[in-house]
C-alpha cells in the first residue's frame, strides 16, 4: 500500500483552523493544508503565525460537519479530536475535498500496519550520544536489581557481588546468552547475592537468583522479554510448567528486590485448566522465594472473585490480600473512566455543582487511589515487614504493573530519577509486556462502540498516580512534571519507536531496535534532558509514604486541562522557582570564593601592617 | 471556688506583678526558658515578690487561697487533669495519652512522651459537646473556628463536667469587655502597646487613591456618626452631593449606610458601596435618585453606570414586603441593574457546616468526599463571590463606575468590594496593602465582626463565615496567580485565627465607633503591630510586582479549589510532604542573608585591596619609583571590580528579582574607611555567617526535642545554620559578617556565643 493512495488531496489553500484557546476563544488561522504520509500541516505562509503539525496517529477521532446549502454539500467542518487531548477544527470550502480530506485524515489514523508508522520513517537530525536501546539492556538492569547495588544512572555495574558459579550447571540456559548480547556478563552464569544480603543486615531470608534464556524464542510467554529472573534453584522446565498453569504463560518473576532483601514478583493469576488448581513448578517457585520467611503476601489487583486466586491450601504461608484498583479493573474500563473525566474538563462553562459530580462519576480519582493505596500496602509489606510480595491481577499486564512499578518509585530513590524512571519504565512496562499498541490505539474521544475492547489507559492512570506522588514530594524527584506530560505524548503518538508495539517478541520480530530510533536517545540529550529538570531536585534516600486519603489528591490539570484552561501560571512559577534556587546556589558559591580572596588580602595587609611596624 | 472572682483577682495581682513573673499570657508559644524573678523580702507561696506589690495583696491571696496555683509554662493553670487521650480523626487507634491543663486562657494538652503541646485558645473554640460515655472515659469534642477538632477522653466523668463547665464559662464571654485582647499582655519586649494603631488611616489611603479632588469630596456630616453609626467618620462623596442628598440618601437606605466611594480608579472609574434602599413596593426618593445620577458624573468617560446587587433577584424581591428591596429601574436614570445571586449568611453558613462534615468523614472514600464537597455548595458560593467581584472588576477596568449593595451593605458587599479592588490595584496584593483594604472596607465600613465571628455570645444564625470566605476567594486569586501577591497562605492563616482569637483590639467591635467607644486603641494591643514583627513568614518568595494589571480570575469550575491548607489544615497526615511555600520561602531568606554577607565581603576587600595599593604607593613614593607604575597596578584593581561587576550583572540580567534593589552595588563602597581595611576580625566575620543551611528534609524535631509537625514554622539560624522551632529562636542580632546591620533570627546557642565574644 503506498500512502498516496490514501492522500486523495494533498494539498489544499484557504482552510480555516480553529485552534482550542483559553477563555473560551478560539485562535483562528486561515492557511494552506498540506497533508503527507505521517503529518497533517496547516501553515499560514506568514512569519509568526501559528503553524499546526500533527502526526496523524495523534488523531484519535475524525468528526465531519458537512455544511448544506440548498441540500447540497458546500465544503463543511473536519473536527480532529486528538490523543494529546486537544480538539481541532478545519473549515474547508469545498465538497470535494471536505470529503478527501476527511476521508484520507480516517485511513491514515487508522493504519494497521505498523511498519507504515512514522518511527520507521523519522531519522533523527542529530548525532546520538547514547543509543537508548542499548541503555537498559536487561541483563544490566536485572544485574543491578539482583545485588541491590548501584544505582541504575551509574555507568559502573561490575561492582555486584558475583559467587563463582558452581552450580552452573543447574542454570539450564544460563551459559551461551553471552553471545547474543554481544558483551559477556559474569551475571549470566548465575551468582548468589548472600553477600549482598549479608551487608544489609543478615536476617532477612535469602533467596537465589539466576537470569534465564528460556523464553528467548517467546515460546513460554509470548508477552515477556527473552531474559527473566527467577530463583536459582528452578529448573527451566519448572518455570515452563509453572508458565502453564498461569494466564498467557506469565509465571511469577522477580520485578524488585528492596534494600533489606525482600522480594517483589508479579505474574499472571492462575489458571484452572480442567479442574487442575495446583501446579507443583509454581508453588516451587514462591516456596523458595519465601525462603526463610515466615510468610508472603500474594496482592490481588483485580478484585475478590473476579480473578482466579491461589488456593489456601497449596499456598500456606501466602497470605491474600485484595486491593482492587477499580470496580472492574479491565483496561477498557479505565479507559472509560478516563474517558468521562476528560469530557467534565472539556466542559469549562458547567456548574460548580456539575464539575464535582462528573468528575465524582468518572471514577478516575478513586481509580488513582485505589492505585496508590494497592502500591501502599506492597510498599509497606516489603519495607515494614520485610515479607515477599507477589502481585497479579487477571493477566498481569496492566494493573499489577502500576503497582509493581509505583512500589519502587516510592521505596527506590534510584527510580525518582531521570534515568531511573526510564528504566522503570523500560523494565516493568516495555518489557513486561504492556501492550502499548493495543491499548493506545483509541483513547477518550473514540465513542464507546468503536473502541475495541484491547484499547486502556493504564498507563496514563499510572502517570497520574507519579503525578500524585510528585505533588506531596515536590522535591523528591529529579524530573519536572514536563517530564511525565512528554511520556503520555509519545506512548500515543512518536517519531521514536521505544512505545510501538504490544510485546518484546513483536518489537524482535519487527527488528524495531535497529530500525527506530529509541526515545531515550533523545530525551538523554543534555539540551532536552535540562528541560525537563525539577530545579526543587534534592536527592531523598528516604522511602516516601504517601497520604491516600482523598483529600489530598489533587487534579492534574496542567495535563487534563491544559488545552482549555490557561496554563501559564505553572510554568512561570516553575520558572521562578528555577530562578530562586539558582541564585541561592551562586551566591553560596560567591560568598566562599569571596571569603577565600578576603583572607588572602587580610594577610596581605597583616604582613604590610608588620612591615610598617617594623 | 467562685471562679469569676478568682479570675478577677488574679488578674489583678497579675497586673501587679513583674512581668518576669510566671504570669506571661501569651497565644503565642512562650519561651520556656524561665529566668529568675528578682530578689525580695516577701515570698508568696515560695515565690519571691517583687517590692512594689504591698503586704496587704500577698496576705489577701494566701489568705484566700490555701494552695498555690500550679503553674503550666507560665500560665496559671486552673485545672490540671492526668491521663487524658487525645483523639484525632486519623489516630483513633492509638491515642495519645498526656495531661490536660485548663488556663485562664488556654486549653493545653502535653504528650509527655513526644514533648508535644497542644495549644486551645479559648476563644477559638466554636462549641464543645459531652459524648456518650465510653469505657476509658468521657470524651470532650472541642470544635474550633481555626478548624481543629479534637476529643479528649477524660477517665473521671466529674473531671470532665469540670473541665466542660469552665470551658462553657470561658469560651464565649457575654460582654465584650471581657473578651480576651483587654487581658493579654504579649512576651516582654515585643513590642509596644501603640504598635500598629497608627498604621492605617482612612485619610492616607483615600489620598493614595488621590481623593479628596476636584470631583470628590471628603464629607463632614459623620463627625459624630449623625449620618451613619455604622460607617466611618471620614466619607468620601462627589463634590456634587448636596447636604440635602447625603441625608435623605441616607435615610432612604437600610442603617442610614448611603452611597459612598470606596475605591477610585486611575481612569476615574470608582466603586461605591451603600445598602439597599428602603422602598418597599413603590417609595421613592429623588434625593437617592440625585445622589446615583452626582456618582455617575463623577465619572465622565461613559453615559452609565452599574447597580451591582450581589443578592439573588428573589431575595430582594422578598425584601421589599418588609419595606426595603432594590431600586426601581424607572426612577433611575442611565443606570444598568444586575443581579448577581451571592446566598446569604444563613446559606454560607451551613454550606461551610457541610464542608467541616465532609473534612470529618469517619471512613473517607473519593466518592464519599467529593459528593459532600458537591452538596455543601461552597465551591459554588466562592464563585459566585469571584463572579460577582470579577464582574465589577472588569466594569471598572472598561471604564464603568459601579455601586455595590447587598442588603445591608456589610457582608457581601465588603466581600465583592475589597475583592474587585484586589483585582483591580496590585497595591493592595501587597502586605501593606492588603491590611488597608481590610482596615478599609472591612474595620471602617463595618462588618459585624463580634456576631459573624462568634466572639460573645450572640444569637446562632448571626454567625457566619463571610470573611473566611473573603479570605479564601483571596487565596483562589493566589493560587492562580502565584506570582501576584506579596503575601504566602500562613498570612491569610494568621489573619483569619487573629480574627477570631481576639488577641488583638483589631477587629473587636463592629464599626469604627465600637472601636472609638471601647477605647480599644489604648487599651489592647494592634494585630497590626504583631504582624510587623513577623513579616518574614508572610512572604511569598515567588513574588514579582507588577504595577497597573488587572488579575482575571478564571471562573471555570474546575479552577475553584478546595482550600485543603485551611479547613484540613490541622490533619498533619493529609498534606504534601514536603511543604513548597516553607522550602521556598527558606530559600528565599538564604538568598538574603548571603546577600548581605557578599556585600560586606566586597566591602572588605575593596578596602584591602586600597589598603594594599595604598601602602604600595607609599612604599613606591618613598622609594622614588615611577607613578606610572603604580596607575597601572590600580588599573589592574579597577578592571578586576569591573569585570566583577560586569559579571553580577549580568548574572543577573533577565532577573527582575524584588530583591534586585539590594543587589551589592559597588558605588557605595567606601574605599577610603581605615577601619574596614583592619584584616582583625575578619575569621569572626566569616564564622558569624552559615553558608549552608541544614536541608530541612528529613528534621522531625528541634534541638529542644519539640517534634515539627505540619504547620509549624522551621527556622534557620543564619549564624549556625542549624534548624529551630519557633520558641528557640526567639533571639535576634546584627552579624558582624552582615553588611546591613541588620537583626537576624540567631538562636540561643548563637546569641549566647555572640555576647560572649562582643565586649
Amino acid at each position: 500500500m503506498e500512502f498516496a493512495d490514501l492522500i486523495k488531496t494533498p494539498k489544499l489553500d484557504g482552510v480555516l483552523l480553529y485552534l482550542p484557546d483559553h477563555d473560551n476563544q478560539q485562535a483562528t488561522v486561515e492557511g494552506t493544508l498540506c497533508i503527507t504520509g505521517h503529518h497533517l500541516l496547516l501553515s499560514a505562509r506568514q512569519e509568526n503565525t501559528q503553524e499546526l503539525w500533527l502526526l496523524h496517529k495523534n488523531i484519535d477521532c475524525v468528526e465531519k460537519k458537512p455544511r448544506l446549502m440548498q441540500n447540497i454539500v458546500t465544503g463543511g467542518i473536519i473536527t480532529l479530536k486528538c490523543k494529546d487531548l486537544r480538539i481541532i477544527s478545519l473549515e474547508i470550502r469545498y465538497a470535494k475535498e471536505f470529503f478527501n480530506v476527511s476521508s484520507s485524515l480516517e485511513a491514515l489514523s487508522a493504519i494497521q500496519n505498523v511498519e507504515l508508522e512514522y518511527p520507521f520513517f523519522y531519522r533523527p537530525m542529530y548525532a546520538i550520544l547514547e543509543d537508548g536501546y542499548t541503555m537498559f539492556r536487561p541483563e544490566l538492569e536485572f544485574g543491578k536489581l539482583i545485588s541491590g547495588v548501584g544505582a541504575p544512572s551509574s555507568p559502573n555495574v561490575a561492582a555486584i557481588n558475583v559467587c563463582t558459579p558452581s552450580t552452573s550447571t543447574t542454570a539450564a540456559a544460563g551459559s551461551g546468552s553471552g553471545g547474543m548480547i554481544g558483551i559477556p556478563h559474569p551475571l549470566q552464569n548465575g551468582f548468589t547475592m548472600d553477600a549482598a544480603a549479608a551487608v544489609t543486615g543478615g536476617n532477612i531470608p535469602v533467596c537465589e537468583w539466576r537470569i534465564t534464556n528460556c523464553n528467548k524464542d517467546f515460546s513460554v510467554c509470548a508477552t515477556y522479554g527473552a531474559m527473566l529472573i527467577v530463583p536459582k534453584a528452578i529448573t527451566d522446565e519448572q518455570i515452563a510448567l509453572s508458565a502453564s498453569f498461569r494466564d498467557g504463560g506469565r509465571f511469577p518473576v522477580l520485578s524488585y528486590r528492596h534494600e533489606n532483601g525482600a522480594t517483589l514478583m508479579r505474574s499472571a493469576q492462575p489458571l484452572s485448566i480442567q479442574g487442575i488448581k495446583r501446579c507443583r513448578a509454581d508453588e516451587a517457585i514462591l516456596n523458595l522465594v519465601l525462603g526463610r520467611s515466615k510468610k508472603g503476601f500474594i496482592v490481588d489487583t483485580w478484585g475478590k472473585g473476579k480473578s482466579n486466586t491461589e488456593t489456601d491450601q497449596h499456598y500456606s504461608q501466602w497470605k491474600k490480600v485484595n486491593r482492587a484498583i477499580g470496580n472492574v479493573s479491565s483496561p477498557a474500563s479505565i479507559l472509560d473512566s478516563f474517558g468521562k473525566l476528560i469530557d467534565a474538563c472539556n466542559d469549562i462553562s458547567c456548574t460548580t455543582d456539575k464539575w464535582l459530580s462528573r468528575l465524582e462519576n468518572s471514577g478516575w480519582l478513586n481509580l488513582v487511589l485505589n492505585s496508590l493505596n494497592a502500591s501502599c500496602v506492597v510498599a509497606q509489606c516489603l519495607d515494614q515487614e520485610g515479607s515477599p510480595v507477589l502481585v497479579h491481577g487477571a493477566k498481569g499486564l496492566d494493573s499489577t504493573l502500576i503497582v509493581t512499578s509505583l512500589v519502587q518509585i516510592i521505596l527506590n530513590p534510584d527510580c525518582r530519577t531521570v534515568r531511573g524512571l526510564q528504566a522503570l519504565i523500560e523494565r516493568e512496562w516495555i518489557q513486561a509486556g504492556h501492550p502499548f499498541a493495543s491499548r493506545h490505539r483509541y483513547s477518550c474521544y473514540t465513542p464507546h462502540q468503536t473502541r475495541n475492547k484491547n484499547s486502556g489507559a493504564t498507563f496514563v492512570l499510572f502517570l497520574d498516580c507519579i503525578y500524585q506522588l510528585y505533588t506531596q514530594f515536590p522535591c523528591s524527584f529529579e524530573f519536572s512534571t514536563q517530564l511525565l506530560i512528554l511520556l503520555f505524548e509519545h506512548s500515543y503518538f512518536s517519531q521514536y519507536g521505544t512505545f510501538l508495539c504490544d510485546s518484546e517478541r513483536e518489537r524482535h520480530e519487527l527488528r524495531v531496535h535497529t530500525r527506530t530510533t529509541s526515545l531515550w536517545s533523545y530525551l538523554n540529550r543534555p539540551d532536552v534532558l535540562q528541560t525537563l529538570l525539577n530545579p526543587l531536585y534534592e536527592p531523598n534516600a528516604n522511602v516516601i509514604w504517601p497520604s491516600v486519603a482523598p483529600i489530598s489528591l489533587e487534579l492534574w490539570s496542567e495535563l487534563y486541562l491544559r488545552w482549555v484552561i490557561d496554563q501559564r501560571n505553572i510554568a512561570t512559577t516553575m520558572a521562578q522557582i528555577q530562578e530562586l534556587v539558582t541564585r541561592e546556589k551562586e551566591l553560596r558559591t560567591q560568598a566562599i570564593k569571596l571569603r577565600k580572596q578576603a583572607l588572602e588580602l587580610s594577610q596581605e595587609v597583616l604582613a604590610l601592617k608588620n612591615d610598617k611596624d617594623v | 471556688m467562685d471562679f469569676t472572682r478568682f479570675m478577677n483577682k488574679f488578674n489583678e495581682i497579675e497586673r501587679q506583678l513583674s512581668p518576669t513573673s510566671a504570669l506571661r499570657l501569651s497565644f503565642d508559644n512562650i519561651s520556656p526558658e524561665t529566668e529568675e524573678p528578682p530578689e525580695g523580702n516577701k515570698r508568696l507561696w515560695g515565690v519571691p515578690v517583687p517590692p512594689f506589690v504591698s503586704e496587704k495583696v500577698v496576705s489577701w491571696i494566701e489568705e484566700e487561697f490555701n494552695e498555690a496555683p500550679i503553674y503550666y509554662n507560665g500560665n496559671c493553670v486552673l485545672k490540671k487533669v492526668e491521663n487524658v487521650r487525645m483523639i484525632d480523626r486519623y489516630n483513633t487507634k492509638n491515642p495519645t495519652v498526656g495531661t490536660l491543663y485548663l488556663t485562664a486562657t488556654h486549653l493545653i494538652f502535653v504528650e509527655p512522651d513526644s514533648n508535644k503541646e497542644t495549644w486551645i485558645l479559648h476563644m477559638h473554640i466554636a462549641n464543645i459537646e459531652k459524648l456518650p460515655l465510653s469505657t476509658t472515659g468521657s470524651p470532650l469534642l472541642i470544635r474550633c473556628k481555626t478548624f481543629l477538632s479534637v476529643t479528649f477522653v477524660i477517665p473521671k466523668d466529674s473531671e470532665c463536667h469540670d473541665v466542660y463547665t469552665s470551658l462553657i464559662k470561658l469560651f464565649q464571654p457575654v460582654s465584650i469587655n471581657k473578651l480576651y485582647c483587654f487581658n493579654y499582655q504579649p512576651a516582654k519586649d515585643d513590642f509596644p502597646q501603640n504598635a500598629g494603631w497608627d498604621y492605617f488611616k482612612l485619610d492616607a489611603e483615600f489620598k493614595r487613591l488621590r481623593v479628596p479632588n476636584d470631583i470628590w469630596t471628603l464629607c463632614t456630616m459623620n463627625e459624630k456618626y449623625d449620618l451613619c453609626d455604622t460607617y466611618p467618620r471620614q466619607i468620601y462623596v462627589p463634590q456634587e452631593a448636596t447636604k440635602l442628598m447625603l441625608i435623605s440618601s441616607s435615610r432612604f437606605r437600610s442603617k442610614g449606610r448611603l452611597p459612598a466611594l470606596t475605591y477610585l480608579h486611575a481612569n476615574k472609574a470608582s466603586i461605591c458601596r451603600c445598602s439597599q434602599p428602603l422602598s418597599g413596593f413603590s417609595a421613592r426618593c429623588l434625593e437617592d435618585e440625585q445622589m446615583l445620577e452626582a456618582i455617575r458624573k463623577t465619572n465622565p468617560n461613559t453615559d452609565y453606570m452599574y447597580v451591582v446587587d450581589t443578592r439573588p433577584r428573589i431575595n430582594a424581591i422578598a425584601n421589599r414586603a418588609a419595606g426595603k428591596g432594590y431600586e426601581n429601574e424607572a426612577f433611575y436614570e442611565n443606570i444598568k441593574f444586575h443581579f448577581l445571586g451571592i446566598e446569604n449568611i444563613h446559606v454560607q453558613r451551613a454550606s461551610l457546616q457541610k464542608v467541616l462534615e465532609a473534612c470529618e468523614q469517619k471512613t473517607p472514600t473519593m466518592s464519599g468526599f467529593l459528593n459532600a464537597l458537591e452538596s455543601s455548595g461552597w465551591l459554588k458560593h466562592i464563585r459566585s463571590v469571584l463572579g460577582t467581584s470579577s464582574f465589577i472588576a472588569n466594569a471598572v477596568d472598561k471604564g464603568v463606575s459601579v455601586v455595590v449593595h447587598c442588603s445591608d451593605g456589610w457582608d457581601r458587599t465588603a466581600q465583592v468590594c475589597s475583592l474587585a479592588s484586589l483585582m483591580l490595584d496590585p497595591y493592595y496584593r501587597t502586605i501593606k496593602g492588603f491590611q488597608a483594604l481590610i482596615e478599609k472596607d472591612w474595620l471602617a465600613f463595618g462588618h459585624k465582626f463580634s456576631e459573624r465571628c462568634g466572639h460573645i455570645q450572640t444569637e446562632a444564625r448571626e454567625v457566619s463565615p463571610i470573611f473566611t470566605q473573603f479570605l479564601d476567594c483571596t487565596w483562589q486569586l493566589m493560587s492562580q496567580r502565584s506570582d501576584a501577591f506579596e503575601f504566602n497562605e500562613r498570612f491569610l492563616l494568621i489573619l483569619h485565627d487573629h480574627v477570631h482569637s481576639c488577641q488583638f483590639g483589631t477587629f473587636v467591635g463592629n464599626c469604627e465607633k465600637d472601636r472609638l467607644d471601647l477605647k480599644l486603641a489604648e487599651r489592647t494591643y494592634s494585630l497590626w503591630g504583631f504582624m510587623s514583627n513577623h513579616l518574614n513568614e508572610y512572604i511569598n518568595p515567588l513574588y514579582k510586582p507588577v504595577m497597573d494589571e488587572l488579575i482575571k480570575a478564571n471562573l471555570a469550575p474546575q479552577c475553584i479549589k478546595f482550600w485543603r491548607g485551611m479547613y484540613s489544615r490541622f490533619e498533619s497526615g493529609i498534606h504534601p510532604r514536603e511543604p513548597l511555600g516553607d522550602v521556598l520561602l527558606d530559600s528565599k531568606e538564604h538568598c538574603n542573608s548571603l546577600e548581605d554577607h557578599v556585600q560586606h565581603l566586597t566591602k572588605r576587600i575593596a578596602s584591602f585591596k586600597n589598603y594594599i595599593s595604598k601602602s604600595a604607593k607609599k612604599l613606591q613614593d618613598a622609594t622614588t619609583t615611577k607613578p606610572s607604575k603604580e596607575t597601572v597596578s590600580n588599573e589592574i584593581i579597577d578592571n578586576k571590580y569591573n569585570y566583577d561587576k560586569k559579571l553580577s550583572e549580568l548574572s543577573a540580567a533577565d532577573d527582575d528579582h524584588p530583591l534586585k534593589a539590594n543587589n551589592m552595588s559597588f558605588a557605595n563602597l567606601s574605599l577610603n574607611s581605615e577601619q574596614t581595611a583592619s584584616p582583625n576580625g575578619l575569621t569572626d566575620e566569616i564564622t558569624a555567617v552559615a553558608v549552608d543551611w541544614k536541608p530541612m528534609r528529613n528534621v522531625t524535631a528541634c534541638s529542644c526535642s519539640t517534634p515539627f509537625d505540619q504547620f509549624s514554622k522551621k527556622t534557620h539560624c543564619w549564624r549556625c545554620g542549624e534548624i529551630f522551632c519557633e520558641r528557640c529562636i526567639d533571639k535576634s542580632m546584627a552579624l558582624p559578617g552582615q553588611d546591613s546591620g541588620k537583626a537576624v533570627p540567631v538562636c540561643r546557642s548563637c546569641f549566647r556565643t555572640m555576647q560572649k565574644n562582643s565586649p
